[in-house]
């Protein structure tokens, strides 16, 4: 039988295996011929320019003002730390509108599915609304339309609690380090390590003995407590609290969010709250009704059903849709630059337009954002797969 | 033991409104206090958008730039060439609806809305009279349809083959000369939703096909085509639209061989289609892996070759699973498009720039974003009814 079957040869060209091979070295040839003639291309319009691709320019002195830094930064500071200066712009506002994107993201969902009729269109109405639109024109929206038409520094509204809102930016109460906010910071490290000793402690006696003690809760208490105790007990508060107020024609004193940072923050953080919302809405409901009264046969109440039955559940379906929501913020906050919000995106065009170094900086910009990704996904896989189920 | 026959009715609450309030809105004290915030909520954003909308708001500024926000700076000369290809679209719409949707009310209604249109919004007169022709174009359509579906349903489809190249031809026209209605309108000339619209069905359109490509090629056996595709996809879901738009804008000229150059209208339909087809990748693979092993087997039994496998067997389903999704993402295209703004591009968003930078609509930022924001809504809105729709007729998760 064998001997037959390699006697009965077929001719290469119809080889399965030998095609398939074939196939895929005609498939490399291609694409390389095609990317070698792009790159050909280029690197002649770029010669006939004057321009060689390198990033030697960066240390060059950049020369432009940029709004807001997080860091110091002048006119007479290097391309490369105008560039981080964005780069801390982008992560501030990503971390800002991801905090509170999905505090109100899960507020929306669970008032998606409450049983009160009024709060559920409420929600049903609001995610309708929002997912429907084109998030660049809700952001210019915000801007052009709600932070810049607020009344003029001197007709600021005043909101209790010390808030201005003026159209030269929103003032809120901020604390200044007074001299023994050191110590404090000490105390606060104390805490810290308190709280991971109480986290720590509390799991194992969780594994031990199959009880669920509300950790987190624990955890927070500890820590708050010690800072709480912190605060009382220095002589001087650490933190000196100042108000914002109306000098002259601008507002000083305090912290003084711009126009421009309120409109990006409030955009994305109410844009992908929408999203963030429906996500949450369908891991909720993802969680079979039969385990639900199964909780209660059990003797659960509510409140423990809810933490220890479909909580844990909902978050396995919530956790991969929600990290995409998180990255899309994140890549949304490129669109700072449609309200003049000095992200890495504004500030590398900004470069670019000086230099004229458009491949470099869009080669930089695209391997940031990948980076953002690429950090965010393994984190939230990291995430994933320890609430994942176990099974055999 | 009583007899099971002659058991009792399960008890029937009757629902009167007083129990259905105390079920839905004041069941315990917190949900009273819920809905009394949420009225106040409700009453508050009411009021304050009805007295905005009715007394504050001037809405002369939307009505003066009607035809800008329509189709940008479009030369007027050769306007009807754009309702030529309007009414086109309006006729296949109305034959495939008498055709296949032969008892929607939806579809009736549908059609009406070019006639709506025309009486609710202030356009000019030869406007007002095409809008209203439209109407009675798309019912002729749909009467036809109707009467004579077996006899039409070729040419229909045919039509709607065809409808892209007719509109980019009749948009941009072919005659030498620089006059006349047959003379070429530059793409720096469209605007307004003219443009949002041709880039999104362009970008729809192509990124289709690459899509479907794309996520075969993820699933391919071949390693250099699978590493290609999964390398492609990643790389582009990881950067912002914006980026992909910039580069399309500064780079592709860099690209091209000395001498040709490319469209700027172009270039920004390149960049949202490329972007677009690694988003769809995605989905397509989602329905590619939902389809059982056993159809593969199935159609290989049957003699079939990958690629009728593919073809007749696997795509069909597969797609219709992830209409919804599908769907989803034509809508994100559609939004997307506003994009092309940043780069300069004078599309519904891009316009209303030059719509506020006239001096005597200063600091009515306002109106302007909320009507182009009511458009992009109403237009999604619709497509992602008209999905629901299809889905519906379809039998998708029925079957």
């Amino acid at each position: 039988m064998q001997r037959e079957t390699s006697q009965t040869t077929i001719p290469f060209w119809r080889d399965e295996r030998v095609l398939k091979v074939l196939g895929q070295i005609a498939f490399v040839i291609l694409v390389g011929l095609f990317f070698s003639v792009i790159f050909r291309n280029m690197m002649t319009g770029l010669a006939k320019q004057g321009i060689t691709l390198s990033l030697g320019f960066l240390r060059g002195v950049s020369g432009f003002d940029i709004a807001e830094t997080l860091f110091p930064y002048d006119r007479n500071s290097t391309y490369l730390q105008a560039y981080q200066i964005g780069l801390l712009n982008t992560l501030l506002v990503s971390v800002v509108g991801i905090f509170f994107a999905t505090i109100l993201g899960v507020v929306l969902g669970v008032a998606r599915l409450s049983t009160n009729f009024i709060i559920n269109r409420l929600a049903a109405f609001y995610l309708e609304l929002i997912r429907n639109l084109s998030l660049l024109v809700f952001l210019i929206f915000w801007y052009l339309g709600v932070f810049l038409k607020l009344p003029k520094v001197k007709e600021a509204i005043i909101w209790t609690g010390n808030i201005f809102l003026s159209n030269r930016g929103v003032g809120i109460p901020w604390g200044i380090p007074t001299a023994s906010f050191p110590t404090f910071r000490l105390i606060l490290l104390f805490g810290f390590i308190l709280a991971l000793i109480v986290f720590f402690s509390l799991r194992a006696y969780s594994q031990r003995t199959g009880r669920a003690p509300l950790t987190l809760l624990w955890t927070l208490l500890t820590f708050l407590l010690v800072a709480a105790a912190g605060w009382i007990l220095l002589p001087e508060k650490p933190l000196a609290i100042d108000l914002p107020r109306v000098q002259g024609l601008r507002l000083t004193g305090g912290k003084i969010l711009t126009p421009e940072f309120m409109a990006l923050t409030s955009g994305l953080t109410l844009y992908t709250a929408a999203f963030i919302g429906e996500v949450v809405r369908a891991g909720i409901q993802s969680v079979s009704k039969g385990q639900v009264e199964a909780a209660r046969a059990l003797g659960l109440n509510g409140f423990q059903t809810l933490r220890l039955v479909v909580f844990p559940q909902a978050l396995r379906v919530i956790v991969p849709p929600l990290t995409s929501q998180y990255l899309n913020l994140i890549k949304n906050s490129s669109l700072a630059i449609s309200v003049g919000y000095p992200d890495v995106f504004y500030v590398s065009n900004t470069i670019q337009n000086q230099t004229g170094r458009a491949v470099e900086m869009i080669g930089m910009v695209m391997l940031t954002y990948l980076a953002f990704s690429l950090i965010t996904s393994l984190l939230m896989n990291w995430y994933n797969k320890k609430i994942k189920l176990v099974e055999r | 033991m009583a007899n099971l026959d002659t058991a009792l009715p399960p008890l029937t609450e009757r629902s009167t409104i007083l129990r259905w309030l105390r079920k839905n809105l004041f069941g315990s004290w917190l949900d009273s206090l819920l809905t009394i915030v949420g009225l106040l909520i409700v009453y508050w954003a009411l009021k304050g958008f009805l007295t905005w909308a009715f007394t504050a708001a001037e809405w002369r500024v939307v009505s003066a730039n009607l035809r800008l926000l329509m189709i940008g700076q479009y030369p007027i000369e050769q306007v009807g060439r754009l309702w030529l290809w309007l009414a086109f679209l309006v006729f296949l719409t109305g034959t495939s609806f008498g055709i296949w949707a032969r008892q929607s009310r939806f579809a009736v209604g549908v059609l009406m809305l070019p006639a709506v249109l025309a009486l609710v919004f202030p356009f000019e007169g030869a406007a007002r009279t095409w809008l209203l022709a439209l109407t009675v174009i798309g019912v002729a359509g749909w009467l036809g349809g109707r009467t004579k579906p077996e006899v039409l349903k070729r040419s229909v489809i045919a039509g709607w083959v065809i409808a892209l190249p007719i509109i980019i031809l009749l948009t941009h026209g072919f005659s030498e000369s620089t006059t006349g209605f047959w003379a070429v309108a530059k793409t720096n000339l469209w605007g307004g939703l003219l443009l949002t619209f041709l880039l999104t069905v362009v970008a729809i359109l192509f990124s289709f096909p690459l899509g479907v490509l794309l996520a075969l090629g993820r699933r391919s056996e071949l390693p250099a085509v699978r590493w290609f595709s999964v390398l492609y996809i990643e790389l582009v879901r990881g950067v912002p639209l914006i980026t992909i738009l910039f580069m399309a804008q500064l780079m592709l000229p860099l690209f091209l061989p000395e001498g040709m150059t490319i469209d700027r209208v172009l270039r920004a339909m390149v960049g949202i289609t490329l972007f677009s087809a690694a988003y769809l990748a995605e989905n397509v693979r989602g329905g590619l892996q939902a389809i059982p092993k056993g159809q593969y087997e199935a159609a290989q039994a049957l003699g079939l070759s990958g690629a009728q496998t593919m073809i007749f067997i696997i795509l069909p389903q597969a797609l219709r699973l992830i209409i919804p999704i599908l769907v989803g993402q034509f809508i994100a295209v559609f939004k997307d498009t506003a994009l092309v703004a940043i780069v300069g591009l004078l599309d519904l968003v891009g316009i209303a720039k030059t719509v506020l930078a006239q001096p005597e609509f200063l600091g009515l930022q306002r109106e302007v974003y909320v009507f182009i924001s009511l458009i992009y809504w109403v237009l999604s809105y619709g497509m992602s009814y008209l999905s629901q729709r299809l889905e519906e007729r379809l039998g998708v998760g029925k079957r």
